[in-house]
């Protein structure tokens, strides 16, 4: 097919464009008081889900190892972005930024130190330690009151989290993770998925490349968390329980394993709309599970790689492709 | 220089003789439980040698190539790459350090594409750090250009260049094969390990394919060793042969020297007939 290529600077000008235009009408519509407060609340949380279910995929779908314990990753972040905030050490944005990293930080070095054990470990294994993980640091929220608050929660956060914070932070984690993968690093963590033998062949690193995307997974689940923290107001460490991890790793699943396209459409159904159904009818949330399970055997049936495949979607592309037409067109016309 | 070189494992005794051998192994042996699959293995790979190693199926070769890739650890013996001991090698280090390998039972990254199978193993020539990534540093670009010109390059050898952007796991079977080859041609190795390259391609890609073999030797100046059952792409290109049985070194010389030994026609025969009378029971 023939293509209408895009000179990359052109298309990195057009991607920048989309964005900025993405986020400014974003700002002016929850500024603009045209949503509810409940609304609001709820396009944040699909941010926050957005950048939990693209973090998730960086090891689910591109590494090809299963860890259960992201809610754990994002419970460590939270807690350490709410106590900086509470502590008004800094004000402003000033304030905001620095509380994201703290967040991101902490819970890369807790990636750090779970990777480097987990990953000796293949499959089962590796998906069990990471659960217990997550328990634990639970478990250690909930017996520290006198830091986190304890059972009683962690209350009178500033709620930082607005459209323009949770959406900037959004559109970053999209790109990091979008420019590790065409590089050579995100080419070696796909080669592990492929073939781990065959990678080290290659006189590539492997146990360093999966160290790092754990690392990077948990930087990004614990900006998540404290934006969640930031948007909620109140942390308890229930928020944080096995659930939440599964509740991710259904999206990224649904969404198609090692589709950041498919992750973020993910994070957008499956937020929104029970979210949505709530308004509707009083308690459906009991029933989350149950239709969590037949939608997974649906697309497990229809498409077992889930929604979007494999497929990254790129507005480029879309333009390349519609150009593409457009000459074909032209040319057609003036054979004839 | 004479030090390095013993004249009982060399398959070339009187070639390369003043230089250090790419690759010399001494003594190595491998156990699982209680089976020897490789005892006493000694041979000496010279520079821009080809080499086979043959024997009859089961007899220890794939497993001699994992030791020498360090995906097993040997029980007994060492090994040398360019005269340094791989004692403490991982299968990574001894990449590095030269030796790159295709797998009998063909690894390819299946779900990428073909150019990205080369590019991985273009890896450690691209020097970019994760922030140049991110940022699409000038580094990037640069290095991103040459890796991809030199894959380029490298397909072309097989005539593969325009394939680039399928699935490796939709090319051929013979394809397969050769982009194994590429893709541990890209790690710039100093000696390349071939697993039955030939197996499963028909006679006119196989005699392509020794060309190919020869073309590469000439034109990196490595030292090639293969592995192989189809005796005329062994005997027509390799300048040494060592046999294997029962993971011993029964015979070792140039391919005049191995076609009239006796010990290793009672090889190849005795296992025929072996397997005959298994038929017939
Ligand atoms: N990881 C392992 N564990 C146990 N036994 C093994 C292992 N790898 C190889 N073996 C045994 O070692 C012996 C040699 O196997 P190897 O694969 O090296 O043979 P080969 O010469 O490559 O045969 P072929 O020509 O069929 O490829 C066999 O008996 C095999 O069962
Ligand atoms: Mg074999």
């Amino acid at each position: 097919m023939e293509r209408f290529g895009i000179k990359t600077p052109v298309r990195y000008g057009i991607n920048a464009f989309l964005l900025v235009a993405f986020i400014l009408a974003g700002y002016l519509i929850t500024q603009g008081g045209a949503l509810g407060r409940a609304q609001n609340i709820m396009i944040t949380q699909v941010g926050v889900f957005i950048i939990l279910a693209v973090s998730l995929n960086l090891p689910a779908g591109y590494l090809g190892q299963l860890p259960l314990g992201h809610a754990g990753f994002m419970a460590v972040g939270a807690y350490a972005g709410a106590i900086f905030w509470r502590s008004g050490l800094l004000a402003g944005y000033g304030s905001v930024v620095v509380g994201l990293l703290i967040a991101g930080v902490v819970a890369a070095i807790f990636g750090v130190i779970i990777g480097v054990p987990a990953l000796r470990l293949r499959g089962d294994y590796l998906a069990i330690i990471t659960l217990g993980f997550g328990e634990i640091i639970r478990v250690i929220i909930m017996n520290l009151p006198s830091i986190t608050g304890g059972a009683q929660g962690l209350q009178q956060i500033p709620r930082h989290s607005s459209f323009l914070v949770v959406y900037i932070c959004v559109i970053v984690c999209c790109l990091v993770i979008h420019m590790l993968m065409k590089s050579r690093h995100g080419r070696a963590i796909l080669s592990i998925r492929e073939n781990e033998i065959a990678t080290e062949s290659c006189g590539i690193n492997t146990t360093y490349y999966k160290v790092m995307s754990f690392a990077v997974s948990a930087f990004f689940a614990g900006i998540a968390g404290a934006l969640f923290a930031g948007n909620q107001g109140i942390l308890e460490p229930n928020n944080f329980s096995f659930m939440m991890s599964i509740d991710i790793l259904m999206i990224v699943v649904l969404g198609g394993l090692g589709s950041m396209m498919g992750s973020i459409i993910g994070a957008i159904v499956l937020t929104s709309l029970p979210m949505l159904m709530q308004e509707l009818m009083q308690g459906i949330n009991q029933y989350r599970l149950i239709v969590y399970a037949l939608l997974l055997i649906v697309v497990m049936i229809f498409k077992p790689s889930g929604l979007m495949g494999t497929y990254d979607f790129s507005m480029s592309h879309v333009l390349e492709k519609a150009g593409g037409l457009v000459l074909r067109g032209k040319k057609k016309g003036g054979d004839a | 220089m004479s030090s390095h070189h013993d004249p009982r494992t060399a398959l070339l005794p009187e070639r390369d003789i003043h230089k250090i051998p790419v690759m010399e192994c001494r003594a190595l042996g491998i156990d699982f439980g209680g089976l020897t699959a490789v005892d006493d293995f000694n041979i000496t790979v010279a520079p821009t040698e080809i080499a086979g190693l043959i024997g009859p199926n089961g007899a220890g070769k794939t497993t001699i190539f994992n030791l020498l890739t360090k995906v097993y650890k040997p029980s007994r013996g060492a090994m040398f790459l360019n005269g340094k001991n791989t004692k403490h090698m991982t299968t990574i280090k001894a990449n590095k350090a030269g030796i790159a390998r295709t797998f009998q039972n063909i690894r390819l990254f299946k779900e990428m594409t073909v150019m990205q199978n080369v590019l991985v193993g273009l890896h450690n020539e691209m020097n970019y750090n994760l922030v140049d990534a991110i940022f699409r540093a000038p580094k990037y670009w640069r290095a991103e250009r040459i890796a991809k010109e030199r894959a380029h390059e490298l397909l072309s050898i097989f005539n593969m260049q325009d394939d680039g952007e399928r699935k490796a796991g939709s090319l051929p079977y013979g394809s397969q094969r050769r982009l194994e080859i590429v893709r541990a041609l890209a790690t710039n190795p100093c000696i390349l390990l071939l697993d039955e390259p030939a197996a499963g391609m028909n006679p006119s890609e196989t005699s392509d394919l020794m060309e190919n073999i020869k073309e590469i030797r000439d034109i990196f100046k490595i030292a090639i060793l293969l592995i192989e059952h189809d005796m005329n792409l062994v005997m027509g290109i390799c300048e040494g042969i060592a046999v294997i049985n029962y993971g011993r070194v029964i015979a070792k010389g140039t391919p005049e020297d191995i076609q009239n030994d006796p010990v290793v026609i009672e090889a190849y025969l005795g296992k025929e007939r072996e397997n005959a009378e298994g038929h017939r029971h």
